[in-house]
């Protein structure tokens, strides 16, 4: 079992507030992003749709919500960060910063082509709101941690996001970087794990379990939390009580599914790092318009 | 004058740039007593973070401090530096080009009993491929401390080789490290001897027990290499003779191959190194004469 269901309904009854016309807008946003995700995918005739379409409501949470992040200080350190460790779902990081409107939203079809800025994996230099070139898992959570050490140092109250694959986490130095996280008592940094139980060559539990996840990073003296990772109100409501927890990282294990939108990528293993063909792209469009 | 190790060096250059850097951190895989990066905490231990034996993750944290705006010093011995490290080193650090100044010690054979699983004969090679990251062999404790502050100053990925075994010094007290530039030590004829590192005072000692004194030069800065120099004394001469304590692949020798090649002037290499061998335990001086890198060695050479 890569999700102990019983913990996420738990986590659920636990909302108090909801913010049905906030959740309503940040929809909006997602399908918004999952359109251009599937555009960028579809122009580049390469890419990563399934990971994208499935972190897609984590980032629109983050950055219609959570995070301190705008026009004014997106080019300074004066800003919450995000690093996506899992770097091939760069489609959902430029099509979230075009949503924010940091990105021409015209720019997104030259992904992943000759002289673009939008790489197959992010590149901190090319394009401002990029925070970390990541690409090779495992790395992404460490730069987090790199980050998160500099602000305690600077004294700058801004908090570190990070998003991780489950997959990711079969990488050793997931497990350095998390327990360097605990040891410095990074409670400015956030680390989420988009566990969809999908990577390219099959199920995670399958192929290399990770799991229990959440036993695991609670080991490694995190404050870990499960929710559903596509329920804003959950993702809401555990992204503030990372923000208040003291002492201790937190890791939010967001159980997603791969695909998540177009109804025949999901929680297809497929789907990894393939692109529509013309009359799919039609097909994976006509479910994502706005109603 | 008493020898004394590069890493002590790089403890000592710490030492002052702690207290006039505000930016400067330094990250440790415990071996800050090894490395002497444990200087930085006595200055102010809250900009020393010992990131525990996980050399991969140290790379990466150091990347991330550096993307926040500070310089991180990241220390452990070269072998876990470049190679565990090797990936974060290229993907975290180097190919975003963030601020952080790999200072490596115990690089080569000269460490001695460890044996060949602590001697990294490899380091030069593996981060002169990384685009963009420069690479510096100091040859002894003036030249070492200079380059270990220089860095400091330079916008980019920098590795450091330094050594455990103390050395002579080489440079007098008014030298002055100039990144990229060569240091001609002796002018002589037919053979000039092109050192790095600690190899630096073995090819001044070979020089001594040569018939016709050579041209002895100090290269340390690998990358970018002075390819002037080492042009003009292919010109001048008919013979060089790389001198270094790392495999003779990928190192100096290679990289004045490269400009030798390149240039297209004939002049005669040979390359004096580790053969493409593991080393083994032992004291410094006896693995030096085993594996052929010590003066009488360069002598020899000379003569090829």
């Amino acid at each position: 079992m890569y999700c102990d269901e019983k913990f996420v309904i738990m986590y659920a009854q636990k909302g108090d507030n909801l913010n049905i016309m906030e959740n309503k807008e940040l929809a909006l946003h997602a399908k918004n992003i999952r359109r251009n995700i599937v555009k960028e995918v579809y122009s580049a005739q390469s890419g990563h749709p399934g990971g994208s379409l499935g972190a897609t409501d984590i980032l629109t949470e983050l950055y219609f919500e959570e995070m301190d992040i705008n026009e004014e200080n997106l080019n300074t350190l004066n800003r919450d960060r995000f690093v996506l460790s899992k770097g091939h779902a760069s489609p959902a990081l430029y099509a979230v910063l075009a949503e924010k409107g940091f990105l021409p939203e015209e720019e997104l079809t030259t992904f992943r082509a000759i002289n673009s800025r939008l790489q197959g994996h992010p590149n901190m230099n090319y394009v401002e709101g990029v925070d970390m070139s990541t690409g090779s898992l495992g790395q992404g959570i460490s730069c987090a941690v790199g980050m998160a050490l500099a602000n305690k140092l600077d004294k700058n109250d801004h908090r570190i996001y990070t998003v991780l694959g489950d997959g990711e986490c079969q990488e050793g130095q997931v497990w350095e970087a998390t327990m360097s996280a605990a040891h410095y008592k990074l409670d400015n940094l956030c680390i989420i794990v988009d566990n969809n139980n999908l990577q390219i060559d099959g199920h995670v539990d399958e192929g290399m379990s990770v799991y229990p996840l959440d036993k695991k990073f609670e080991a490694f003296n995190c404050h870990v939390i499960n929710i559903d990772g596509h329920d804003f109100d959950q993702l809401r409501a555990a992204l503030k009580e990372a923000r208040e927890t003291k002492g201790m990282p937190t890791v939010i294990v967001a159980k997603t599914i791969k695909g998540k939108g177009v109804s025949f990528m999901e929680d297809q293993q497929g789907w990894h790092g393939v692109a529509p063909n013309e009359e799919q792209y039609h097909a994976a469009m006509k479910e994502l318009e706005a109603e | 004058m008493a020898k004394v190790a590069t890493r002590v060096a790089y403890g000592d250059a710490l030492k002052e740039l702690m207290v006039e850097n505000k930016n400067v951190v330094v990250l440790d895989a415990d071996l800050a007593g090894s490395t002497k990066s444990g200087e930085a905490k006595k200055v102010d231990p809250a900009r020393h973070f010992d990131m525990g034996i996980a050399e991969g993750n140290m790379m990466s944290v150091a990347a991330g401090l550096a993307a926040s705006g500070k310089i991180a010093y990241a220390s452990t011995f070269a072998m876990f530096a470049t190679g565990r490290g090797f990936e974060q080193i290229r993907n975290s650090i180097g190919y975003p080009q963030l601020n952080v100044k790999i200072c490596a010690s115990h690089a080569g054979i000269s460490v001695g009993e460890d044996g060949a699983s602590h001697q990294c004969i490899e380091d030069v090679s593996l981060m002169r491929g990384i685009p963009g990251m420069k690479v510096i062999v100091p040859c002894d404790y003036n030249e070492a401390k200079q380059a270990c502050k220089a860095v400091a100053e330079i916008d980019g990925p920098c590795y450091v080789r330094l050594g455990r075994s103390g050395v002579e010094s080489v440079n007098g007290d008014d030298y002055k490290f100039e990144l990229g530039k060569g240091v001609v030590l002796q002018k002589g004829e037919k053979v000039a001897l092109v050192a790095t590192g600690l190899m630096v005072q073995e090819a001044l000692e070979a020089a001594k027990k040569m018939e016709t004194a050579p041209t002895v030069v100090n290269i340390h800065t690998i990358k970018p290499i002075d390819k002037e120099l080492i042009v003009e004394l292919a010109k001048t001469h008919d013979k060089i003779v790389t001198c270094e304590e790392h495999s003779i692949i990928g190192g100096l020798g290679s990289a004045v191959a490269e400009v030798l090649a390149e240039a297209g002037t004939a002049c005669k290499l040979v390359r004096v190194g580790v053969q493409d061998v593991f080393g083994e335990s032992g004291k410094p001086a006896q693995l030096f004469a085993k594996y052929k890198i010590d003066a009488d060695a360069i002598v020899e050479a000379c003569t090829k």
